[in-house]
């Protein structure tokens, strides 16, 4: 018993890794008033360009940095298009991730499986500090760790983080100020980007270290409903993280128990998504959206 | 030197199709970069991309065939848009109703054709609109956000198609993870004779008749505007916004179910994995690239149908990938999107100096 609670408690902090990454980032995007749907696709695009760069280069680091790169560029091509042209932010973000997953796919054909073959790399291996628990990816404890923190220092310590929560509130006011509106939200979404993009890279150069259509599978979809049920606060946040893991971790638990041997596995896939939306209609009443969300700022 | 957008005081009427122009110049020329590292020479695949399916009997059908499920789901998105629900989830609301399609057309050997159509049609429409249920009521009666409901619920919908394939409905013969052949009785009619182009085009046409006359001429469709352009005004004047929101969700999500039944019983005749080529996502740009304008949704979608056979007759000629047709319809939302902001602006260079002039 102590074992399997052991093995979920690893594998849920596994699984929540790449979520809690991408829904810190799309939290400080948020923070600015702004609505990034690109989540999905940004993690599609960095999972695919970081192992396409370590397969090429032999080097898992070069990998991670190219990913970063295309997240940034990626951050950059949506910053433009809801902050400088503001057009419709729910558009913007869903034509990014389209993009973003029909150009890897399009990619991936033409580099690795036009001949029939798929991408591999040796991706990382878990750093072992005794017991299945403290067995895990250095990105992991990065996580945890380091980029937990950092976000809750930047955006409620540090004076970038309160020009990003001021333009998210009031732009009108925060202008008036004399903080740069654009600038500040180019900033955020580019932030928010790194990090989806991180969450994408650690799918591919840690998690399986091969890339297939549909990797990412919903992952950025369940990152946004998390900084929802969060209500835009960091421990809220982990707790739906952490919630949505356990659930998985379950699941693949119940997987390998008789009695559920006839249950087709997709059936026990899908609980942790209806996880979330039962999380959501719980704890989603009322909940305190920024300012300006959705609203483009433009000085008359 | 900075660049400041301005907003224009009056738009001269050529700029915004000459912009709209350099829109869809650019798509062609980003994807002739692809086709270029793929391998491929680029002028000819452009040709047999855009061009070369309205050239042949067969390249046309065969683009109304294609375009058919974005008919539909281009129908779905564009009536919630248009009342400011954020439906994006025509994908799973689509996949849905191939399950219910699916459903009726395994059990219906004994019928008629002439009830075994409408009930696999209906199958179809009911199951999108169930799909649809739960994020409208989470929005309407709890105010929780539409648009993360409605995307964490397309994935479910793929999960369970694989479930029930890889379960109840294996192929009985191959063992395959697709299913039986519908039954007979289910099939729809084939409108085009010796083509694949089937009576679900034309229920698409009917759908986008009807969606353009009841909200554009309907006292119904004057309230769903009302709610989707100020719906604090709408509530003030005492119309019912949930409600309204409700039954739009719902009739969005039976459009798109519908789009899947047609798919089942008109072309495909057995549930796959792949049934849905992404249409729920694609309607999305269907609906935004004709500005949530019915008649314009039914052009769009004609024009990505002879865009997907392009793009494969181009991959099978120059052995380019398909996924091109997707990435090319995806440049393209960005792009004309980004067009019809900038028609409404003008660039005005600033230096320091002429800043502080000001």
């Amino acid at each position: 018993m102590i074992d399997v609670t052991e093995e979920i408690i690893s594998s849920s902090l596994r699984i929540a890794t790449p979520l809690a990454l991408a829904a810190l980032g799309e939290l400080v995007t948020e923070k600015s008033g702004v609505l990034n749907l690109g989540v999905e696709g940004i993690m599609y695009g960095s999972a695919f360009v970081g192992i396409a760069t370590a397969a090429q280069t032999g080097s898992l680091t070069a990998g991670l940095i190219a990913a970063l790169l295309s997240g940034a560029l990626a951050g950059l091509i949506f910053a433009f298009t809801t902050v400088t042209l503001g057009v419709n932010q729910h558009v913007a973000g869903l034509g990014l991730t389209l993009l973003m997953i029909s150009l890897c796919n399009t990619a991936n054909r033409i580099m690795f499986t036009a001949d029939g073959g798929q991408v591999r790399v040796d991706p990382w291996q878990p750093l072992n500090f005794g017991g299945p628990i403290f067995s895990q990816y250095w990105l992991t404890y990065a996580t945890f760790l380091l980029a937990v923190p950092f976000v809750w220092w930047l955006l409620w310590k540090s004076g970038l983080g309160l020009k990003i929560r001021a333009v998210g509130e009031n732009p009108e006011a925060a202008d008036v100020a004399g903080i740069g509106v654009a600038k500040t939200r180019y900033t955020a979404i580019i932030i928010g980007s790194l990090f989806m993009a991180l969450a994408g890279a650690f799918i591919t150069l840690a998690f399986v270290g091969t890339f297939t259509v549909n990797i990412i599978n919903g992952r950025g979809w369940v990152a946004l409903a998390l900084v929802i049920f969060g209500r835009w606060t960091i421990g809220r946040l982990l707790a739906g993280a952490a919630l949505f893991s356990l659930v998985n971790a379950g699941q693949l638990q119940l997987r390998l128990l008789p009695s559920f041997a006839d249950v087709p596995f997709e059936i026990l896939l899908a609980l942790p998504f209806l996880a979330v939306i039962v999380g959501l209609a719980i704890s989603g009443r009322n909940v305190p959206y920024p300012g300006a969300y959705l609203k483009p700022y433009k000085r008359l | 030197m900075k660049a400041r957008f301005v907003l224009r005081a009056s738009t001269p009427w050529w700029r915004g199709p000459l912009l709209v122009g350099a829109a869809a110049l650019l798509t062609i020329l980003i994807s002739a970069i692809m086709i270029r590292w793929a391998g491929g020479a680029p002028i000819p695949a452009v040709r047999y991309m855009f061009i070369s399916p309205l050239q042949s009997r067969f390249g046309f059908t065969e683009s109304l065939l294609s375009a058919t499920p974005l008919v539909f789901t281009g129908a779905a998105v564009a009536i919630a848009f248009r009342a400011g629900y954020w439906n994006i989830g025509a994908e799973g609301q689509l996949l849905a109703g191939t399950i219910g399609a699916t459903w009726v057309g395994l059990h219906a050997e004994s019928l008629p054709r002439f009830v075994g159509v409408p009930l696999i049609l209906l199958a179809g429409a009911l199951f999108g609109a169930l799909w649809a249920l739960t994020p409208a009521l989470l929005r309407t009666r709890l105010g929780i956000d539409e648009v993360v409901t409605t995307l964490l619920l397309n994935p479910v919908a793929l999960l369970i198609i694989t479930g029930l394939l890889n379960g109840p409905w294996r192929n009985s013969e191959s063992g395959f993870p697709d299913s039986d052949v519908i039954a007979d009785s289910t099939k729809l009619w084939i409108i085009w004779p010796n083509t694949r182009v089937h009576f679900g085009l034309a229920l698409g046409v009917v759908v986008i008749g009807l969606c353009w006359w009841f909200v554009g001429k309907m006292s119904g469709g004057l309230k769903l505007r009302a709610v989707g352009l100020a719906p604090n005004a709408a509530r003030i004047a005492g119309l019912p916004v949930e409600r309204t929101l409700l039954t739009t969700a719902l009739v969005s999500g039976g459009i798109a179910g519908l789009g899947g039944a047609s798919e089942i019983a008109g072309v495909a005749h057995q549930l796959t994995t792949g049934i849905s080529n992404n249409f729920g996502y694609t309607g999305v740009i269907v609906a935004t690239l004709a500005a949530l304008s019915f008649i314009g949704a039914l052009l769009v979608a004609l024009m990505f149908g002879v865009i997907t056979v392009g793009s494969f007759s181009a991959s099978r000629a120059l052995e380019i990938p398909s996924q091109i047709g997707q990435l090319v319809q995806a440049v393209l939302l960005i792009t004309v999107v980004s067009a019809l902001v900038i028609q409404k602006y003008r660039v005005v260079w600033t230096t320091k100096r002429s800043e502080g002039r000001k």
